[in-house]
């Protein structure tokens, strides 16, 4: 387990170097460099620009030297927690981001538990029940779940909460609770703001589950060893939950993998369209504005955060499954 | 009664004997024929795709052109009863006042003034495929009547007419991005399917690596790179680059697993000792035996497409007006407010899951009917 584990991490940190690159592609991709914008910005707002204060710009990201220089003081300065200044912003990007990480992280998190907790029992009672009502009901939900944008589905939640309650259900906090500190009340009046991102961004992600779990259990099923243990008169329940679901979560747990790509991006647009504090509305902002700094900040670390996720299930499915951390994978 | 029994073996018989002649092809036609949903989602495509390239034809309107007095009108309803009886399909008069109190427009219907829907009107000029002028329009009311199907935006711009024009652009954009990530999967998975050992290992890593990130920041951060001052064309093409550059993956991964499992086949190696060059092996011998494959999987990657285009042009950093697309539309509709007063600016967004929908239908179908083991 311990030589698994070493190896699963060094393959993290190549994957992490990999990502710093495309990174720094996103950061050089728009025309002009990031001195050349950053003067327009000042020149608008009319702060004077001294000699001194360009040439300390210029020595910080080394923009007199060639790319492959910029590109190892860029990712030196990241590693050492300093990813640049933001001049949308004006201000720190470490800074910028640490404010909205944390809300981000946590309703990436929330969603995927509960994916999980919804996706996993209806998709058990599927292929338990095939061709029931439930279950044509569960693969109804499922492709509709799979074909509505993300945006989409917000837009229509918040429409129909808006006529038929009339909540106006954007963002995660009321506007008195916006800037005060964290209290009760607060936490309160952010659950009642959470269950339409919630139900936005976990949507495609429950639909996904429950079609897979559905098509490796009914596989399972239909195995001899399931017949043997009936034969032999077991109770059906006792069945499923030894053998069968055991092995059809096995999947499951390595969804992890892409789901989270998923809903760190699902999460991206549904926070832009119920305008909710986390890190995807200010993506949007910092790409519109060409403040290439916080944006690709904003890409390395959604992009860091899917990697350590693959960690974690792979590890989780490690421990689960004695073939895969003995090498002896399966062909698929 | 024993000569109905035997009828019935010849008959089990005869058809086992066409199952077994028939070709791979006509069995997947048949499998998939079977295939209800399948089926319906497959006439449901052709039709939109009709619609698209008869936009002009269908539309009420010009594209771009506007009604300086009906903005945010709802949509006509087009009736049949009147006060005294049935009567041909007619839209009542549609009248602007403005509220007393609040100023805003209200649209009220004029039941006095009746305008009967016309059939094959002729309206502005257009050209029929690009090619032929034509000025014949499949509907139409008499002047002072307005017809707007599904409604008009802020610009007071006919929306039928729109999502139909926008269904071009929508519904291409899916094509022509699988077609580029069709090339850009068939050339990396076949390299490294083909040639297995490190170029295998290279593509393997990419594709794994693409696969973990998360795609709609990554297209963002693409889609902003593109200059706002280039041409619509331009832009849209670069849109599908962005799109199929981080789509290729899942079909290399088909791709490079079919050859894998084939290239070690006796009939392979048969070709190879007859003195067949590699080329010819992958086109006459491989090729075949994973096309169908590929097809579904393209089936299956073209809504990701869709969804891709609308989401990007959504949030204002895809398509730009003035090209119309199904996302650009939905840009209308970013508020509760808005959406609440005016609901049909939603219909694009129907259009939308309709679409994608029916191409995971047809997915499906294609998948169980290239699939050897299914009956």
């Amino acid at each position: 387990m311990a030589r698994y584990l070493l190896r699963r991490v060094a393959y993290m940190v190549m994957l992490l170097i990999l990502l710093s690159f495309v990174v720094f592609v996103i950061i050089q991709l728009p025309p002009g460099d990031y001195l050349t914008t950053y003067i327009a910005t000042l020149e608008a707002r009319r702060i004077p620009i001294t000699e001194s204060l360009l040439e300390g710009l210029r020595e910080q990201y080394g923009l007199d030297q060639p790319l492959h220089v910029q590109y190892l003081k860029w990712a030196g300065n990241f590693l050492r927690g300093d990813m640049g200044d933001s001049f949308s912003q004006n201000r720190d990007v470490v800074k910028v981001i640490s404010e909205r990480l944390a809300l981000s992280v946590t309703l990436s998190i929330s969603t995927l538990i509960l994916v999980y907790l919804i996706a996993v029992p209806i998709g058990i009672y599927s292929a338990t029940h095939p061709h029931s009502f439930g279950d044509y009901a569960a693969t109804v939900f499922g492709f509709l779940g799979l074909a509505t944008p993300n945006f989409l589905l917000a837009l229509i939640l918040m429409y129909l909460a808006f006529t038929y309650f009339g909540w106006s259900p954007g963002g995660l906090f009321s506007r008195e609770y916006m800037s005060a500190a964290w209290s009760f009340a607060k936490v309160i009046d952010l659950l009642k703001h959470l269950p339409i991102p919630l139900i936005v961004i976990g949507t495609a992600g429950t639909a996904e589950i429950i079609r897979i779990l559905r098509a490796s259990l009914l596989d399972e099923l239909s195995k001899q060893y399931v017949i043997t243990a009936r034969s032999k008169g077991m109770q059906e329940g006792a069945i499923l939950f030894k053998y069968p679901v055991r092995v059809a979560l096995n999947p499951i747990i390595s969804t992890v993998g892409y789901l989270l790509p998923a809903i760190i991006s699902g999460e991206t647009l549904t926070a832009i369209v119920l305008s909710l504090p986390t890190i995807g509305p200010l993506l949007l902002v910092a790409l519109r504005a060409q403040d290439m700094y916080l944006a690709g900040a904003i890409v390395m670390l959604l992009g860091a955060l899917i990697l350590v996720g693959n960690l974690i299930s792979d590890l989780l499915l490690a421990t689960v499954d004695p073939r895969i951390r003995f090498g002896v994978r399966a062909q698929a | 009664m024993s000569t109905h029994r035997e009828d019935t073996a010849a008959g089990a018989q005869q058809l086992d004997e066409r199952y077994f002649v028939a070709s791979s092809w006509t069995l997947m036609r048949r499998k998939f024929l079977r295939h209800r949903l399948a089926l319906v989602g497959g006439v449901v495509l052709t039709v939109i795709y009709l619609l698209a390239i008869f936009a002009d034809f269908l539309a009420v309107s010009g594209r771009d052109q506007r009604y300086p007095e009906h903005l945010y009108a709802p949509p006509t309803r087009v009736r049949v009863v009147h006060e005294d009886g049935l009567r041909a399909p007619f839209v009542y008069g549609l009248q602007v006042t403005r509220d007393p109190v609040t100023r805003a427009k209200v649209f009220t219907i004029d039941r006095g003034q009746t305008f009967p829907v016309r059939l094959l009107v002729p309206g502005y000029e257009y050209r029929l495929f690009g090619l032929f002028p034509a000025r014949l329009h499949l509907l139409g009311v008499d002047a002072p009547g307005v017809l707007f199907p599904f409604g008009t935006d802020s610009l007071g711009r006919d929306m039928l007419t729109r999502v139909l024009h926008g269904a071009r652009i929508s519904l291409s954009i899916g094509l022509v991005g699988v077609a580029l990530s069709f090339l850009l999967g068939c050339l990396l998975g076949g390299l490294s399917g083909f040639f297995g050992g490190p170029v295998d290992m290279l593509v393997q890593r990419s594709i794994e690596f693409l696969q973990a990130l998360p795609t709609i920041p990554l297209w963002m951060a693409l889609a902003a790179a593109v200059p706002i001052e280039w041409p619509a064309l331009r832009v849209y093409f670069m849109i599908t680059v962005i799109l199929s550059v981080i789509g290729w993956t899942g079909l290399a991964r088909v791709v490079r697993g079919k050859l894998l499992q084939l290239r070690t086949e006796d009939y392979v190696t048969a070709a190879a000792i007859g003195g067949s060059t590699p080329m010819a092996i992958i086109l006459r011998h491989l090729l075949p035996g994973f096309l169908s494959y590929l097809i579904v999987h393209l089936t299956l990657a073209i809504p990701y497409m869709i969804l891709g285009e609308t989401a990007l042009s959504f949030i204002g950093i895809g398509l730009r007006p003035p090209v119309v697309s199904w996302g650009v539309m939905l840009q209308q509709a970013q508020n509760v407010r808005t959406i609440s007063l005016h609901p049909w600016l939603l219909i694009p967004g129907l259009f939308v899951v309709m679409v994608v929908l029916c191409f995971n239908f047809v997915g499906d179908g294609l998948r169980d009917a290239a699939d050897p083991y299914r009956r």
